[in-house]
């Protein structure tokens, strides 16, 4: 889909301004850039979640949300489904995507490894922020073992 | 399930709202890194450049385009097959000058712009859309041909349509073209 392309690059080049806009080479600098993007993917996953189809709104369960975002929510952005959803059933999920659109750019395997977290904190974010409005408060992080394979860790705050 | 589930229609709205929500994102973001207006036009501008080098690539693959042999039909080919494909647009075309080198893309409908009202307080020069300049430049490059693009009217701004100015800066070598027939 074409505009999947256009969020693809906008993406891309997000990353590489704000990165180097906000990069600070003391200690603590590439978590600012970090949550600059995070917190863009929030806002953006917010405003989503609000355009979400009514009915996906009366879940009943916490695991139906998840499964949701696992379908629903991910063939709508990235058009693929994501390929692993783990539970421990005690709010920490993780959600397995083995060829993520967002890495498929850079090289596979191991080359690029530490610039992949860059390309992922925008998602994070858009995770967090669908979850907000879906009255859940979680904390969202990514990790790369290889490219273009990533995990998607999802803890529930309880309030 | 008859369709696969992301050509579903509502699939379709929340990725086409997802480019312009994050577009939007983007924007406030910038607008906090930079005091002037004109540093968030010039970074717009610059990533929609690096945007349309690799955009038009793309664009080739998924449309067949025929080879162009004046400016004209090449602004064509940008509001009639480009804007649609991308943004789902279609704006009119008009010439500027006698020597067919300036032409304006007059856009009715701007889907950027869909959430926003009006220009954030203070920030009366902003180009919202300034991107799409740079994309627009970006992707002529690629394609050898140097031009200025930028916004001569913007609805954002109080003007009555939105349009964007392309100038071609130099003259197609025509004989180039002849030769290949």
């Amino acid at each position: 889909m074409a505009d999947a392309a256009l969020f693809e690059f906008l993406h891309m080049e997000m990353v590489a301004e704000l990165w180097s806009h906000h990069y600070d080479p003391g200690p603590g600098g590439q978590k600012m850039s970090l949550s600059v993007l995070e917190g863009m993917g929030f806002r953006v996953g917010q405003a989503l979640g609000e355009r979400l189809p009514q009915e996906t709104l009366a879940f009943r369960e916490e695991l139906d949300v998840l499964k949701f975002l696992c379908k629903d929510l991910w063939v709508a952005v990235f058009q693929k489904q994501m390929d692993s959803l783990r539970a421990n059933h005690q709010g920490t999920y993780v959600l397995q995507d083995n060829s993520f659109p967002l890495l498929i750019r850079m090289a596979s395997g191991l080359q690029y490894l530490e610039e992949a977290p860059k390309f992922l904190a925008f998602t994070c974010g858009l995770l967090r922020g669908t979850l907000s409005t879906l009255g859940i408060k979680s904390l969202v992080t990514a990790s790369v073992a290889s490219l273009p394979t990533c995990k998607f860790q999802v803890v529930i705050q309880k309030t | 399930m008859s369709r696969p589930a992301h050509r579903r229609p509502e699939y379709r709205k929340i990725n086409k709202d997802l480019f312009v929500l994050t577009y939007g994102a983007l924007v406030a973001q910038l607008c906090k890194d930079y005091e002037k207006d004109e540093d968030v036009n010039n970074y717009l501008d610059k990533m929609g450049y690096g945007i349309g080098t690799r955009l038009v690539e793309d664009f080739l693959a998924r449309s067949c385009v025929r080879r162009c042999h004046s400016y004209s039909e090449i602004t064509d080919i940008i509001a009639q097959v480009a804007f649609k494909t991308y943004l789902g647009i279609t704006p009119s075309v008009t010439c500027n000058n006698p020597s067919r080198t300036a032409f304006s893309l007059i856009l009715d409908k701007n889907p950027l712009v869909e959430f926003v009202e009006e220009l954030p307080a203070g920030r009366s020069s902003l180009c919202y859309c300034n991107l799409l300049c740079g994309i627009i430049r970006g992707a002529l490059e690629m394609v050898h041909l140097a031009a200025d693009v930028t916004f001569l009217q913007d609805k954002l701004k109080g003007d009555s349509v939105t349009e964007i100015g392309i100038t071609f800066l130099k003259k197609l070598d025509e004989k180039k073209y002849r030769r290949k027939k």
